[in-house]
């Protein structure tokens, strides 16, 4: 098996999604918050998945935009929801060594008084292993 | 009536008062908050990759220690109630990682979820009764105009948190409607906040939390009220809008008449952390 | 001793491709009976036919095997054939070994194991098979028609210019149906009232056809040719026989807060009403929820008014009870509830509409009067903007996983006609595909396109957000041009997808029609027999059936009406000789099978008997044979082991059960 398809079919299998149910609606670009700020739209993240071009989904600006905020998740009518895909995408990102797209040097700068732990953990969760 | 309570870590720090004025109200309510013993954190978000188990390890623990005491779980914060919730799915209806977290814990009955996660507006809702609790408030909040925010950590996926109707929620407008104030209906309080991205991306955490308190005001809200820390931080930082932001505890605790004795708490508590 | 045949169908490369099909053959001599084995590449064709018979007449078979397809495809086909060479058609069984076996295997060593075992099973049955005569039952020259929309009036049209009578029962005080909710139709623009109302009152004015509004199928009992059935006449409240219709009585009625539900609760009607002015029968009903005299007794007000005496108060629901031969489901369709796709606002805002309301909206004896305006302020919109796909094509658990079929041309309609009326309107819609099939159905949609002007994009829409001014902020996709874009309406209508009239599973039941995981009515086969039911004399019309527009529905109306015909012209029907008996000497009388009986064609008697020299009365269940429909429930219920089932008893059961574990 080509290195291509195995990453194709590790992004499915940390997902749990079927990129094949896709009926390319658009709706989870109709739905996302961050869709502005994205390079590779949500609607997008399927036909990645599915030409095996893994490559540039994980080297993309739209890996650190996603919110996990799960609207696409919930609106998608196909079951295949994106967010999960994009989800898998940074995981497979994190999970390599010095890959992290937060590295605690940057912490102290972007502290203030009120910001609560929970923002602190989370951004940690989604950003680095 | 006992709960087993999982306040988690911002409930403990920057978010002590959301915590303060729940026990206090609850108090108030009938119904005791028994704190978990030694929890630990939930991790902020829950990890959406099947193959993770490590990372929901916290909340299983949590969520075994109230099926050992043969309670309900109750939650305040969304972030933690989110997690908690969909790790409970999990180890009902997923039995890789059901079988995998229960070989990790070795516990000596295994883990299935068992136990009922309940968020404190759902205890409001469905074991208190709002019927009930508008019965209890002593100082409603008459003629303030408050918009409910959900975000998105309390509805979504709807299926797994069987909260409320991901689209077009009513319990916090029941609850503002229980203690007397009047609901104002806006069409992104279940729109997101910006979440963890403003640690890094403050400008567009600021046009999400504009878009949602723009609509409130537009739809004439004087204030906001949350269940979540983060959505809070997000909204007072980032709005350009000066909107007030207030913890739904905190307006319960008001209406029960009991904010006053707790207030002064909080302020303790915190200038103990800041010593 | 019996001297089987055995015929295996290579049905082309279907079965040859994965079963090795002259060693089933080969292994089919070995069987104990077997005098004869061939295999042929299509059994079921007049050659392969011909080989049975041969065979018949030269090895003097008394039973036929054929390992072929599923009995469901050719069981009559080949039992007709030996039957022509003067054998018992009821000695002929079939081993399914395309279905059952190559089709779903890959492995030709395992799936021709299988194959052969299957055979053996086929066989040890025929061993034990005796020849079966058919009994007969008359047929009830008249056919009821369950729904009185487009689908049932033009059955019940071409049934009785057959000559035959039928009877049409409709739930609600009308006959028309959804088409009568209709303001225009695709893809010639002609009023659907006007096509319509003359064919209700060709229904209503035909000698052969009775027509039983506000009245609902309540039991359902016999079988194909002579069904016997119970139909509830709700109380009308109004006298059918001496109400003119003058229309006076709903003019005075003061009760006028309940929602009408034939503009779709857009508007409201009085408690006494017709539901649209071309109502067939003209004779309102009294809404008794809603009317202030059943309410709190004090009224009286359309009796007062009524001159000619007709309001009843006292009238009760009546049951009454027909004989029919034929049945023919029409109950057609409504659109889904929008509670799950809350995103699109539309329980927020008035000014998000379903296209079935639009209908409405845009009908001049509408809420509107035919005025395409903003339910919420009554303004003349100037941004409307249409929703694809609401709760169609969905495989998540809020919406439904087929295509309506419909939505593509009616929106096409709407956009058309609103651009065609009011140009300063600007018609926006988001598409995830345009589809089109159908005799000048693509053309009239590039019409809308090309000639007036109706901005198609590429995408679906995300949500709907209500603005504090009253506008609606639309958030889509704009799939080609790779944008996400909001865009202000003053109106947003849902194309809503359709599922069948909730009532047909209840229905479906009385009938003991099957239904699929959607509701739609399953045909008897998806290409060759579209409009029957596998429910003998149950046919099916229009929606009930699956999604379809008018003049789909007026053909497959049609269709219904023949095959019902065909059995009505017959005088009598053979009945299915594989039915129940009792043995009267180990039947103890329990009742066990009375009732697990689903047809209710187990009675008791009292009855002498002769057990051994010792002669006693004793009770006995007693099969009727023309009701059975020898589903065998009753012969695995039975303690005693009195119940059989011919054609498929006990014995030949584990006769099969044995080869197979051979």
């Amino acid at each position: 098996m080509s290195e291509k398809k195995k990453q194709a079919e590790l992004i499915e299998e940390i997902s749990g999604v079927n990129p094949l149910k896709c009926m390319k609606c658009g709706k989870c670009s109709a739905t996302c918050p961050s869709y502005n700020e994205m390079d590779i739209k949500p609607h997008q993240f399927v036909s990645y998945v599915i030409n095996e071009d893994v490559e540039s989904l994980v080297n993309s600006e739209s890996l650190w935009k996603c919110l996990s905020c799960f609207a696409c998740v919930e609106r998608c009518p196909r079951d295949v929801k994106p967010g999960k895909l994009i989800d898998a995408a940074r995981q497979m990102v994190v999970r390599q060594r010095g890959q992290a797209y937060l590295s605690p040097d940057e912490i102290p700068e972007l502290l203030d008084p009120e910001l609560p732990q929970q923002l602190l953990v989370s951004a940690f969760r989604r950003y680095r292993r | 009536m006992k709960y087993s309570y999982y306040p988690g870590c911002t409930l403990r720090t920057k978010a002590k008062d959301l915590d303060d004025y729940a026990r206090a109200s609850a108090k108030a309510l009938g119904f005791e908050l028994e704190e978990i013993e030694d929890w630990q954190c939930c991790g902020g978000v829950y990890p959406l990759g099947t193959d993770e188990i490590a990372n929901k390890l916290s909340c299983v623990r949590a969520l075994n220690a109230a099926k050992e005491k043969e309670q309900e779980l109750v939650t305040v914060c969304s972030a933690c109630h989110h997690v908690m919730k969909r790790v409970n799915d999990d180890m009902r209806n997923v039995e890789d990682i059901r079988t995998r977290a229960n070989n990790y814990m070795e516990l000596d009955e295994p883990y299935q979820g068992e136990t009922e996660v309940l968020h404190f507006l759902e205890v409001l809702r469905d074991k208190v009764g709002f019927d009930e609790l508008a019965k209890k408030v002593v100082n409603p909040l008459k003629g303030q105009k408050i918009g409910a925010y959900y975000g998105c950590l309390l509805l979504r996926p709807g299926k797994i948190l069987a909260f409320d109707n991901p689209e077009n929620p009513k319990i916090m407008e029941d609850f503002i409607r229980a203690i007397g104030a009047e609901p104002v209906i806006y069409p992104y309080r279940n729109e997101c906040c910006g979440g963890y991205i403003s640690l890094k991306e403050k400008d567009m955490a600021k046009g999400m939390c504009d878009k949602i308190t723009e609509s409130a005001e537009g739809f004439g809200a004087d204030m906001l009220i949350t269940a979540c820390p983060l959505c809070m931080y997000n909204l007072n930082k980032s709005s350009k809008k000066e909107i007030p932001v207030v913890y739904f505890t905190e307006l319960l605790a008001e209406a029960l008449g009991v904010k006053e004795a707790c207030a002064g708490a909080a302020g303790e508590d915190e200038k103990e952390v800041q010593a | 001793m019996q001297r089987i045949g055995v015929f295996v169908c290579h049905c082309g490369s279907n079965i040859a491709a994965t079963v090795d099909v002259s060693k089933v053959a080969e292994m089919a001599l070995m069987e104990p009976g077997v005098v004869h084995a061939e295999d042929y590449q299509y059994m079921c064709s007049e050659a392969g036919q011909a080989k049975i018979q041969d065979a018949i007449h030269e090895k003097k078979l008394s039973g036929i095997v054929v390992c072929s397809c599923s009995p469901r495809m050719h069981e009559a086909t080949f039992r007709k054939a030996a039957e022509r060479a003067g054998l018992n058609p009821y000695m002929v069984e079939i081993a399914n070994i395309r279905e059952h076996c190559s089709w779903i295997h890959k492995d030709m060593e395992e799936a021709t194991k299988k194959a052969v075992i299957l055979m053996r099973a086929a066989v040890a049955k025929v061993n034990l098979n005796t020849p079966l005569k058919p009994g007969e039952s008359r047929v009830t020259k008249r056919a009821l028609i369950i729904g009185g929309g487009i689908a049932g009036i033009q059955t019940a049209l071409d049934i009785a210019d057959a000559g035959y009578e039928v009877d049409i029962v409709e739930k609600t005080p009308s006959i028309g149906g959804r088409m009568s909710q209709l303001d225009k139709t695709f893809p010639t623009l002609d009023c659907s009232a006007c096509i319509l109302t003359p064919k209700m009152v060709e229904a209503s004015a035909h000698e052969k056809i009775k027509i039983y509004t506000y009245s609902e199928v309540e039991k359902v009992s016999g079988f194909v040719g002579d069904f016997t059935v119970d139909i509830r006449k709700k109380a009308r409240s109004v006298d059918m026989d001496k109400c003119t219709g003058c229309g006076v009585c709903q003019e005075k009625c003061p009760s006028k807060k309940a929602p009408s539900e034939f503009n779709r609760g857009l508007n409201n009607r009085s408690a006494i009403y017709t539901p649209f002015a071309q109502a067939i029968p003209n004779v309102p009903v009294i809404d008794r929820e809603a009317c202030i005299k059943f309410k709190t007794g004090k009224c009286g007000i359309c009796s007062k008014v009524c001159q000619a005496g007709a309001i009843d108060y006292e009238q009760k629901d009546e049951i009454i009870t027909e004989k029919y031969g034929a049945i023919v489901v029409a109950t057609g369709f409504d659109t889904i509830n929008l509670d799950k796709y809350d995103e699109y606002a539309y329980s927020q805002s008035k000014d998000v509409i379903t296209s079935l309301e639009l209908e409405r909206v845009m009908n001049a004896a509408g809420p509107t009067h035919g005025h395409l305006e903003r339910l919420s302020d009554g303004k003349a919109p100037k941004e409307m903007v249409f929703i694809q796909c609401v709760g169609s094509r969905c495989s998540d658990d809020r919406g439904k996983p087929y295509c309506s079929k419909i939505c593509c041309m009616y929106t096409a309609k709407h956009a058309m006609l609103i651009r065609d009326k009011y140009p300063d309107v600007n018609v926006t819609v988001f598409y995830i595909d345009v589809r089109t099939p159908g005799k000048n159905f693509d053309e009239f949609y590039r019409r809308a396109v090309e000639q007036y002007g109706v901005n198609y994009i590429k995408g679906q829409v995300g949500k709907v957000i209500p603005q504090p001014d009253g506008k609606l902020l639309v958030q889509g996709s704009d799939l080609l041009d790779n944008k996400q874009i909001l865009k202000e309406a003053d109106m947003v209508v849902l194309a809503t997808a359709i599922e069948p009239n909730p009532d047909v599973r209840k229905i479906a039941t009385m009938l003991t029609a099957s239904i699929d995981t959607n509701n739609f009515l399953t045909e008897a086969h998806a290409k060759l027999r579209p409009v029957e039911s596998p429910t003998a004399g149950i046919f099916l019309s229009g929606v009930c059936q699956g999604p379809k527009d008018i003049p789909e529905t007026v053909a497959q109306a049609g269709a219904a009406a023949v095959k019902a015909i065909g059995l009505l012209a017959k005088d009598k029907l053979l009945t299915n000789p594989c039915t129940a008996h009792s043995d009267e000497l180990l039947c103890n009388g329990c009742s066990t099978c009375e009732n697990v009986c689903p047809y209710g064609a187990i009675t008791y008697e009292d009855k002498e008997v002769n057990d051994h020299g010792i002669r006693e009365v004793r009770r006995l269940a007693v099969v009727n044979s023309a009701l059975c429909q020898g589903c065998g429930a009753c012969t695995v219920a039975c303690p005693s082991g009195a119940m059989d089932l011919q054609g498929f008893s006990n014995r030949q059961i584990i006769a099969e059960v044995d080869a197979i574990c051979r």
